[in-house]
């Protein structure tokens, strides 16, 4: 068999897990050369995982990748590139202080300790290599001094100076302006004729109609459907991005409102949101449905004094109030359980029960002291309540599962008994069981009169939960509906860009 | 252009401007500071400096820094000093030799515990620092070495050349332009820049990270060592407790106010040589113009604390805000 | 990612070797073993007396190591504390010696060290420099000027009542022995039992968790970075009392010995961990060692080796030692 007969690219079976948890599962697909594949799915639905398998960047747990009819193994970046194949990231991967030049050839095949470098042929070979992208790009200027639209045609070069046969790209339209995203197209069509195979991972389905000749869908893990994209409508291509059968909501009290907590106008910060205006009464659960990217998590940390925003007003209780610091936010009883757990959330080596009391340290202060005793008892009544599991409260919050980490720090914002509630990507990672308690808990906290802003990936989990749901896409709200219209078709309609070259 | 590109040339360029204004207004006051003759000093003041500075630069551009080559400095001129006492026939070459290779040696030793354990170079050096100097002690028991043991050549080293100048100005100048050219030319060189730019990139990359901070820590030795015989030329004695004593300080400010990053990945070497004649000319200035030699150190320090600052409020708008997670 | 995702298999570790397998025990086992051996080998280490008067020549880097402490577990670090010794006390002698009178001698000296520290503070948290480097600059910067406005010359000509604290005893115990006990017990305390010695080790641990749990974790960087200044300008005014001079090279190397006691004492270099009963254990342990270096005639530059040698042991072992937890 020749490499023109069959595809450039064979993978058959190929799962991943991590720590035990199947997150792919047994993905058969074939990519030919010449053609530009779309890989689409909500988020968290594998495609990024499978990307990064045939990127070397995961090993699969099991399943074969075949190249060009060739069983390889791609165990590094470093290999994949041997092989032909580069994952170009989003946010570029390069050395900000050198020189294009240098970002295209360092690295490379190791000529010993006097190697020199070839100044002048890597000037021409760069200019040649950024040349034949059709952009103008100065191979002696300092990567850290490009747009990112410019960085992503170097990292393009690069893959093509390693004589690239597949090229994925994840999501590399997000950052760019539709100018620079007409010139990457017409990259990725030249690419194309000459033969290689290229891997676009988007949300916006109008690029994707554009550009790709075959789309495949990705749902929680599994490959769902492969077919040629002139086959499908937007519609088609929706549902089977969200596809679960609709099941049964979990019949929610309709809670009686009460008066607005929490309102945002014309909340704006360069880059990452603009004019957004939303209100937020008692007792109610304002989900807010998006694309990663959205800005939703933005919106949150801008509320929480994290990140404040450049403009707008926020009215808590319909006064105006300035937030500039978390602290200030805690001391008006908002509540923030962040979407990095690991990150913003737990002191990784501090016990359960410090870290359950961190945000709420008058509860178990006598004056400047710590009371030991109140700290056990608070924490042992927040452990039981919450029913997380552990072996201690003394052991360190890194030992505990993911499930019970999110609990403790759900634990932590309860005991500042807040009136509102940022809840951001609350189950995410979280098993089916734990999952369910999580539900009971939001629903009974909207039950207490507390406002919940949550902020999901999860549409099932959004239409279960929410009384209303906001949809942000680029930084922008771009449509409201009540629990009673809401479905996931009209919320990934508003979720998805259709407004790109 | 850039505009890190420009960043860097505006260093320099501004580098120059304070070398001039420096020049006029001193020369100003006192006439006297625009001689040969102080261009003479100025030259001699700043071997040491020059060379050391040379390999603390790698080491900064890696992302580590490295306090202990006052020490090396110290225990390679004690160490060959103390072998031409004994030694009265050996080579001055092989002088040069030893004084290069043990400083490799404790560069080394620094770069294995740094790699090895994962550990912040500022920490170990700062342990070797003081572990390289009490071995300075007990190697010299305590004593000198003394002038009339130092070899007449090698004093004539730090006196004259054929061409007039000083052989130890030659040999620093010419360091540069080897550190120059490994530093600009060569594929190690260009990895230490890689890895200090960005180290996780490097490692994808394939790049051999431990093996550049290896390098880095033993080059920054080596020339440690090579700054100890020019210090036996230039002051003509070695003694245990005075030589090489706070000298990392001296070497650092010259490293960072000629425009080396202590976030690693950006420096040049003309910007450093710069620096030490930046530094070598205040030295020479003060005395000129009648003022305590005491004002050295608050000078030098308040160098420091203005680059770190003008450094640090350059990359504040950029990157890393970012990186540190702070309002990004 | 996956980082985490393997330590939440790793299995909860008995409570008596969570208790037991950390830094300062090894401190304590080492202090333990050195009161031992100094005794057998010289009569004098048995005798408390002689160990308390040879502990006053440490006892001021001692003083500040357990400032210092609070600094490293909060994830940052002072290399200028012994350059803000001689600066201040170079200006507490100048007011001094200005016919100032002592009382505002002092609170010019104690005065001139937090705000010493203060701007280190500033460096760290308003310009955002790793204070690593920042304080290696204002180490410098402090040391250039205490030789500056003190010269070449030694400043003297204290009032009685002020030279020779550390030969005032209460029982057997020197004064600058009791200050250092109380400050144990109060930094002690602060670390282990207050809220805000709380928020120093969140802070170390994870700052940006702690910045989303409401701390202000600038503010408590700048209080801290302001304490070790003062606590520095406090050790200076000892030295002064003890030496009865100034000099702008007192305390010349400090750092080390500051640095070293908190790291044999088992604090952790990056943050988040470490106890005021570590650096209490460890400056004994180094009282003990370089006295009886001493003792045995050994020179105190020679003695360099050892101390740089413990520094870099004691760093790879704490650093073993939390292995487990790292990142």
């Amino acid at each position: 068999m020749t490499e023109t007969d069959g595809p450039l690219v064979e993978t058959r079976g190929v799962a991943k897990s991590f720590s035990g948890v199947e997150v792919l599962h047994g993905i058969d697909l074939d990519l030919r050369a010449g053609e530009v594949h779309a890989l689409l799915g909500e988020n968290g639905a594998g495609k990024s995982t499978y990307a990064k398998i045939l990127a070397g960047v995961h090993r699969p747990t099991r399943g074969e990748v075949t190249l060009a009819g060739q069983p390889v193994s791609i165990g590094s970046p470093l290999e994949a590139q041997r092989l032909g194949v580069t994952l170009i990231h989003q946010e570029p991967l390069s050395f900000p202080h050198l020189t294009v030049a240098e970002n295209l050839f360092v690295g490379g095949e190791d000529t010993g300790v006097l190697g020199r470098v070839p100044w002048r042929r890597m000037a021409a070979e760069a200019e040649r290599l950024i040349g034949a992208l059709g952009v103008t790009i100065d191979p002696q200027a300092v990567m850290a001094g490009l747009s990112i639209a410019d960085q992503q045609m170097v990292e393009i070069a690069r893959a093509l100076a390693s004589d690239t046969r597949l090229i994925i790209m994840d999501e590399p339209t997000a950052p760019l302006t539709p100018r620079e995203v007409a010139t990457l197209f017409d990259i990725v069509r030249r690419l194309k004729a000459e033969g290689r195979a290229i891997v676009f991972i988007s949300h916006r389905l109008e690029e994707v109609r554009a550009l790709c000749d075959r789309v495949t869908v990705f749902r929680d893990g599994a490959l769902i459907s492969t077919a040629p994209v002139a086959d499908l409508t937007d519609d088609d291509i929706i549902r089977l991005m969200i596809g679960r059968p609709l099941q049964e909501y979990l019949h929610k009290e309709v809670a009686s409102l009460g008066d607005e907590a929490l309102s945002v106008s014309g909340l704006t910060r360069g880059g990452a949101f603009a004019d957004v205006s939303f209100s937020l009464r008692k007792g109610e659960v304002l989900g807010v449905a998006g694309l990663v990217g959205a800005g939703r998590t933005d919106v949150a940390r801008a509320i929480f004094g994290i990140a404040p925003a450049e403009a707008g007003e926020i009215r808590i209780h319909g006064k105006p109030t300035t937030i500039a610091e978390p602290d200030d936010a805690i001391a008006h009883r908002i509540a923030y359980v962040p979407e990095d757990r690991a990150i913003a959330g737990i002191f990784r080596t501090l016990p359960v029960d410090q870290n359950i009391t961190a945000a709420a340290p008058r509860s178990i202060g006598a004056g400047p002291f710590i009371s030991p005793r109140r700290e056990r008892e608070i924490a042992a009544d927040a452990i039981d309540r919450l029913s997380i599991r552990l072996a201690s409260v003394h052991q360190p919050i890194g030992e505990l599962s993911g499930g019970n980490q999110q609990k403790a720090i759900l634990a932590r914002w309860l005991l500042t008994d807040p009136e509102i509630l940022i809840l951001d990507e609350p189950t995410r990672g979280i098993d089916v069981g734990v999952k369910a308690e999580f539900y009971d808990r939001i629903n009974q906290l909207a039950a207490e009169g507390r406002a919940v802003l949550l902020i999901s990936s999860d549409l099932p989990e959004l239409l279960t939960l929410a009384d209303r749901i906001l949809v942000m896409s680029e930084g922008r709200l771009t449509g409201e509906f009540s629990r009673a219209e809401a479905d996931q078709e009209k919320i990934m309609q508003a979720a998805v860009p259709r407004s790109a070259a | 252009m850039t505009a890190l590109g420009r960043l860097v040339r505006v260093r320099e360029a501004g580098l120059v401007v304070m070398l001039v204004i420096l020049a006029v207004v001193v020369g100003a006051i006192q006439p006297r500071f625009l001689t040969i003759a102080t261009l003479d000093i100025i030259l001699l003041a700043i071997p040491l400096i020059l060379v050391a500075a040379m390999g603390q630069m790698m080491v900064i551009v890696a992302r580590h820094v490295d306090l202990s080559i006052g020490s090396i400095l110290g225990f390679a001129s004690i160490a060959v000093g103390m072998m031409f006492r004994d030694i009265p026939e050996m080579p001055l070459w092989l002088g040069f030799i030893l004084a290069i290779a043990i400083g490799a040696g404790l560069g080394l030793v620094n770069g294995l515990i740094i790699a090895l354990f994962r550990l912040p170079a500022i920490i170990v050096t700062l342990g070797t620092l003081s572990l390289y100097r009490g071995l300075i002690f007990i190697l010299s028991g305590g004593r000198q070495v003394d002038p009339n043991h130092i070899p007449e050549a090698l004093i004539r080293m730090a006196q004259t050349s054929p061409i007039g100048v000083p052989w130890i100005v030659i040999i620093a100048f010419f360091t540069a332009l080897l550190a120059y050219v490994f530093l600009r030319h060569l594929r190690l060189g260009r990895e230490i820049y890689a890895a200090g730019s960005n180290p996780d990139a490097a490692r994808l990359r394939g790049i051999r990270v431990n093996r550049v901070t290896l390098v880095v820590f033993s080059l920054s030795g080596a020339m440690a060592g090579l700054a100890g015989l020019m210090y036996a030329a230039r002051f003509g004695y070695v003694n245990p407790g005075i030589t090489g004593v706070g000298f990392e300080l001296t070497v650092i400010a010259a490293v960072v106010i000629g425009g080396v990053s202590i976030n690693g990945g950006i420096g040049t070497v003309p910007g450093v040589v710069l620096g030490v004649l930046l530094l070598g000319a205040v030295s020479v200035a003060l005395p000129i113009l009648g003022i305590s030699g005491f004002w050295q150190d608050a000078i030098y320090g308040a160098i420091i604390v203005i680059a770190l600052i003008v450094d640090g409020s350059v990359r504040a708008g950029g990157l890393v805000r970012l990186v540190t997670g702070r309002g990004g | 990612m996956s980082a985490t995702e393997t330590f939440d298999a790793a299995k909860a570790r008995p409570l008596w070797h969570r208790i037991v397998v950390r830094p300062e025990s090894v401190t304590l086992l080492l202090l333990i073993a050195a009161v031992f051996v100094s005794a057998w080998l010289s009569p004098f280490f048995a005798d408390l007396r002689f160990v308390l008067e040879s502990a006053t020549f440490y006892i001021e880097f001692g003083i500040i190591a357990l400032m210092l402490t609070l600094v490293v577990v909060s994830g940052e670090i002072d290399l200028s504390v012994a350059a803000t010794m001689a600066l201040s006390a170079c200006l507490f002698g100048i007011a001094h010696r200005a016919g100032l009178g002592m009382p505002v001698a002092i609170l010019i000296g104690l005065g001139s060290g937090a705000l010493m520290g203060l701007f280190n503070g500033v460096l760290v948290t308003v310009f955002r420099l790793p204070s690593i480097i920042a304080t290696i600059g204002t180490m410098v910067l402090y040391r250039g000027i205490a030789q500056v406005i003190a010269g070449d010359r030694s400043v003297g000509g204290f009032p009685d009542w002020f030279v020779g604290i550390d030969f005032i005893a209460v029982g057997i115990v020197p004064v600058p022995v009791i200050i250092f006990v109380v400050l144990a017990i109060l930094l002690g305390l602060v670390l282990g039992s207050t809220l805000f010695g709380r928020q120093i080790y969140q802070t170390g641990t994870n700052p940006i968790a702690a910045r989303h749990a409401g701390i202000r974790v600038d503010r408590l960087k700048m209080i801290l970075f302001t304490a070790s200044g003062l606590t520095s300008a406090v050790g200076g005014l000892l030295m002064a009392s003890r030496l009865g001079v100034v000099r702008y090279d007192l305390a010349t190397g400090g750092e080390l010995q500051v640095v070293l006691i908190v790291m044999l004492g088992g604090t952790y270099i990056f943050g988040g961990r470490g106890t005021i009963a570590g650096t209490f254990l460890a400056l004994w342990l180094l009282i003990i060692i370089q006295t009886g270096m001493t003792v045995a005639n050994i020179a105190i530059e020679a003695q360099l080796t050892v101390l740089g040698l413990l520094l870099i042991l004691a760093i790879i072992s704490a650093n073993a030692i939390y292995a487990g937890g790292r990142r």
